[in-house]
């Protein structure tokens, strides 16, 4: 009993102090894990294709995310840190490439293409809705005239011979 | 009542008909924009005895290096990073080349790719490498000579053509001098 005591307050005191390890880093103006990682994925592999920096595991993903760390520690903010990736390697390590330019093309064509979709479903629906509802050609009149006179001969027949 | 339907359905079918031009005109573009990325994406690789690109390096020494200035030269450029676990085979030798040629007219640049300054110095330091390396900024160079990915060396001759590239490391010295020699004797 005294053991599981014993255990669980060391336990306490491993938690309390790792609590506190972690916060005193926060405090010491170092970034953090998550600081790093807000820049890195807005960024891409440069090796493994459409990969977030921030959950690739490659060399170079890990050098780059220590180049975020250093960077932040050194006091860049978040937008000089993503505008030197981007002088240093190119547009293509943006995830989200700015709409100017050429990029532009990438958030005006695809909304556009949906929008001209629908403008066409919805020109195709109305003139659907606009041929009313089809009927059915049935039989010609005087075949109509035939079968019903017949029918109402064998009415007749059946009521006279009750 | 007639007179007045016929303009409206002329209007009407000027406004279909340019309707579809405007629809076709989209289309087009469209179709042509997916064709010029698809011709980009699949322009292959440079060939032997084509004009090689040229380009400006900006070396970790703080030097500019433009090849356009660098003609009857042979020129070795070799493309690699430090994360890049297949360029430490060819690098102690690239540079052992470097100081068999270098009375011979012969000029090395190391092109940095997608890396990072500290562990491109560090790799330098590593091998020992003495001549001139930098940045691949942009990734322009990667770009301009239709890399696949790295480590790749392109030999050009003294007259700018392209003489020869590896794709992948050296698998020796030799490799290397006999690729430097066949440039110097085209």
């Amino acid at each position: 009993m005294r053991k599981r005591i014993y255990a669980a307050a060391c336990s306490l005191v491993l938690l309390i102090m790792s609590v506190a390890v972690v916060r005193a880093s926060a405090q010491d103006g170092q970034p953090t894990d998550d600081d790093v990682n807000a820049i890195a994925k807005q960024l891409y592999c440069p090796v493994c294709e459409n990969t977030p920096l921030d959950v690739c595991g490659t060399q170079a993903c890990i050098d780059w995310r220590v180049e975020i760390r250093k960077k932040l520690a050194e006091g860049w903010s978040e937008e000089e840190i993503i505008q030197y990736f981007v002088d240093r390697h190119g547009m293509q390590v943006l995830v989200q490439p700015p709409a100017e330019g050429f990029y532009l093309f990438i958030y005006i064509v695809p909304p556009l293409i949906l929008f001209m979709g629908i403008l066409i479903l919805m020109r195709a629906v109305r003139g659907w809705r606009n041929q009313g509802p089809i009927e059915s050609p049935g039989l010609p009149p005087d075949e109509q005239d035939f079968y019903t006179t017949r029918m109402e001969d064998e009415l007749r027949r059946r009521q006279d011979d009750a | 009542m007639m007179e007045k339907s016929i303009p409206d359905s002329k209007k009407m079918k000027d406004a279909n008909h340019w309707r579809g031009v405007i629809a076709g005109a989209f289309l087009l573009l469209v179709l042509a924009l997916l064709t010029l990325g698809l011709l980009q994406a699949n322009r292959g690789q440079l060939k032997m005895g084509e004009q090689a690109p040229e380009f400006v390096l900006n070396t970790f020494d703080g030097d500019q290096i433009d090849t356009s200035e660098l003609r009857g030269h042979v020129i070795v450029v070799n493309v690699w990073a430090s994360w890049c676990t297949t360029c430490v085979f060819e690098a102690a030798e690239l540079e052992q080349a470097h100081q068999m040629y270098r009375d011979r007219g012969v000029i090395f640049l190391g092109v940095d790719w997608s890396d990072t300054d500290a562990k491109a110095l560090e790799y330098l330091q590593r091998f020992g490498i003495t001549y001139p390396n930098g940045p691949d900024l942009a990734g322009r160079i990667y770009k301009e000579y239709r890399l696949k990915g790295v480590p790749e060396t392109f030999i050009i001759d003294s007259a700018g053509r392209l003489s020869s590239v590896r794709i992948g490391a050296y698998a020796s010295l030799e490799e290397i001098v006999q690729a430097i020699e066949f440039a110097l004797d085209s």
